[in-house]
């Protein structure tokens, strides 16, 4: 088992013919089981058409009746990104994964009202996708720098991201899912909901989880582990350096009013019982130190 | 991105909402004339630069006369202002707002800003009008009241009145303050505003509602559709590096150290800073290059870190997925030569080809030092700086 996505989930790609979009499908389509998962592609314009043999439908719901995806990957341009999580909120799919870098938080705001009730998971605006190793990789992460294991990884940052998985396999510790949530201020899920789903999940032993400046979700997350989280869980806060009011590349990672400083998250998750490093080079050798 | 505070209050009239009557200057001579068109007894100067607390820094001055408007336009204009946001360099002030005086017999807070929490934007008013919201949230939390606005309803009349008698509009002025919120949560989302901060709004000694200030920032994701904010910027209020910076779509913000740094991703490149800090130096710079990083954005990325006289060493820090280390070892090496670097250089590379990328840089007869991991890698630049 896994979290979220497995060697039998069914994918279509929303802006399969776009250059990221063809890139990266090419690149999931030869992961592992990719060519069973990948099985669709969303254009309006290109409708009939194939992708180098994976068949494109108009619209996402047509794309979910014709082949049974009911997983959505979005490389869509940004201005278009929101409304394409909305058409595959209202087809009803499973999960959407929106790798789109740069979506206006007014889009995020209305597409997330949407989705109040509705089954369909997001994970997103601006993260690197999600990848259960040897089986199935969605997004831009680089699939061989994975193994098969029992660590989970979550994180709002993609590089940082590999660098956790890196130093993991430098110590012969496969994964059993990464989850890059992304870096954008109103997104779909957040640090507490991947933990639950790793907490649930038989085959992940423990967790290596990486925040950064701006918000709480983090210290959210923390709380709940103090309560419920029958596993170790590891963590790192990236921005100890950066200054109030200044914006570090993501969106969402910003000091504003003082609150979400990376200090204030490491004191809130050490009460909370989780082992925090200082050192970004030391993620893995935490984890290991608590297996 | 940030305007001015006559660009906002320019924003916020075209929504109905209300703010004393002003022009912006550009010379004591605009200023002269601006207050002779205001008419009236008592003029504001106020300083315009993107940064708070211009009023306790000498920046803003109430004129009783036009002689004093011109004394005061003529001090304020070119002074360097220093507040406790622009850090000790301060700011030149190259712009002025003359208004009109305001009878103020109540001085309030109302600001908006996108909570991520309820994923929804958030009025938030306050009795405590003309102090910093932060300070009120320390010691009174009981006096800030917060509204999250359902974004298809928008912000209703009772929500609005309910918030305006909290923070203690006067009965007569309630419709008023109600308009007021109602034209401010317009402007803020058909601007794509990510903050919106009225402090004061204060209440005239005849009932009416007005924005005595106006802070307003904008979702830089958003801009693409906002043509008119967008001709608002001020280039002279950014860092002239990081206005560089963006032309070549890095990411960078200068910091106060001296060791430079470019990464990959903004989450490791602040792991990069924290590392380089963990180790006893300071970073000089945010710098991301993105994931794309090719050789002439590597070299763009050198040449940048470098015109800041205050580097005495810069730190590579790169994790090679889709990206190969060979590819990037092959930018660092014509960016180092390009640049003449005369600066100790720490390279780091991690995935895809990294053994490639090394010997790439150890067959360039540069004296680039390589290091196997983050820590080794700040630990080695900190010591080459200091010159161990």
């Amino acid at each position: 088992m896994s979290i979220l996505i497995d060697r039998n989930t069914k994918v279509m790609t929303q802006g399969i013919t776009g250059k990221t979009g063809a890139f990266h499908t090419r690149l999931c389509r030869d992961y592992a089981y990719g060519k069973d998962c990948f099985v669709a592609g969303v254009n309006p314009n290109k409708a009939g058409d194939t992708f180098e043999g994976i068949p494109i439908f108009a619209t996402a719901r047509e794309a979910k009746e014709q082949t049974g995806a009911t997983v959505s990957v979005i490389y869509v341009p940004p201005a278009f990104a929101a409304g394409a999580i909305d058409e595959a909120v209202d087809a009803e799919l499973d999960l959407v994964i929106c790798i789109t870098e740069g979506v206006p938080v007014r889009d995020m705001i209305s597409t997330r009202n949407r989705m109040r009730g509705k089954k369909t998971l997001l994970v997103g605006p601006n993260c690197p996708g999600v990848i259960t190793p040897d089986e199935i990789k969605i997004g831009i992460m680089p699939g061989h720098i994975h193994k098969k294991g029992r660590i989970g990884v979550v994180s709002r940052s993609g590089t940082l991201t590999y660098e956790a998985v890196g130093q993991l396999m430098d110590l012969g510790l496969g994964q059993s899912t990464c989850v890059g949530i992304g870096g954008d201020p109103v997104n779909g899920l957040k640090h507490i909901d991947v933990m639950r789903m790793f907490n649930d999940d038989p085959e992940t032993d423990a967790v290596i989880m990486v925040g950064e400046i701006g918000g709480d979700d983090e210290e959210t997350c923390a709380r709940w582990i103090k309560h419920h989280m029958k596993k170790p869980v590891v963590g790192f806060i990236a921005g100890v350096t950066a200054p109030p009011g200044k914006r570090m590349g993501h969106a969402g990672a910003i000091i504003s009013g003082g609150k979400g400083t990376a200090t204030e998250k490491l004191a809130v998750m050490e009460e909370c019982g989780i082992k925090v490093t200082r050192n970004p080079a030391e993620m893995a050798v935490l984890l290991k130190s608590v297996l | 991105m940030n305007v001015h505070e006559y660009q906002g209050k320019e924003i916020l009239r075209k929504y109905g909402v209300a703010t004393p009557r002003g022009v912006p200057c550009f010379s004591v001579t605009e200023a002269d004339s601006a207050a002779r068109e205001l008419g009236g007894k008592v003029w504001v100067v106020k300083a315009q630069i993107h940064a708070g607390g211009r009023g306790k820094g000498g920046g803003v001055k109430v004129a009783k006369s036009l002689e004093e408007v011109h004394e005061y336009a003529s001090k304020i204009l070119g002074m360097t202002l220093i507040t406790h946001q622009t850090g000790p360099e301060g700011r030149l002030v190259k712009r002025l707002l003359v208004e009109e005086g305001a009878d103020i017999r109540k001085e309030l807070y109302v600001g908006m800003v996108v909570d991520r929490a309820t994923q929804r934007v958030t009025l938030m008013a306050s009795s405590e009008g003309g102090m910093e919201i932060e300070e009120v949230a320390a010691r009174t939390p009981e006096r800030i009241h917060k509204v999250a606005i359902d974004p298809v309803a928008g912000l209703t009349d009772a929500q609005a009145d309910d918030v305006a008698r909290k923070i203690g509009v006067p009965d007569g002025s309630v419709a008023q303050a109600r308009n007021f919120m109602h034209g401010l949560y317009r402007a803020f989302v058909e601007c794509d505003a990510s903050l919106a901060e009225i402090n004061p709004l204060i209440i005239t000694g005849d009932g009416r509602v007005l924005a005595l200030d106006a802070k307003l920032n904008f979702d830089s994701n958003a801009l693409y559709r906002q043509p008119e904010i967008v001709a608002m910027r001020d280039l002279d209020e950014e860092d002239p590096a990081e206005v560089e910076a963006s032309k070549f779509d890095l990411s960078y913000i200068s910091l106060s150290g001296n060791i430079g740094c470019l990464v990959n991703g903004a989450g490791l490149a602040m792991a990069t800073m924290d590392s380089i800090k963990l180790f006893g130096a300071e970073p000089a710079n945010f710098l991301d290059v993105g994931g794309g990083a090719t050789a002439q954005k590597v070299t763009e990325a050198f040449k940048l870190m470098l015109k800041n006289p205050a580097v005495k060493g810069i730190l590579v820090n790169i994790f090679g997925g889709i990206m190969r280390c060979d590819t990037i070892a092959e930018g660092v090496i014509a960016a180092a030569k390009e640049v003449r670097l005369s600066v100790p250089l720490v390279v780091r590379m991690k995935g895809t080809n990294e053994e490639l990328g090394r010997q790439k840089l150890r067959e360039s007869g540069l004296p680039i030092i390589s290091a196997d991991n983050m820590a080794d890698a700040a630990q080695k630049i900190v010591a080459a700086v200091a010159g161990k």
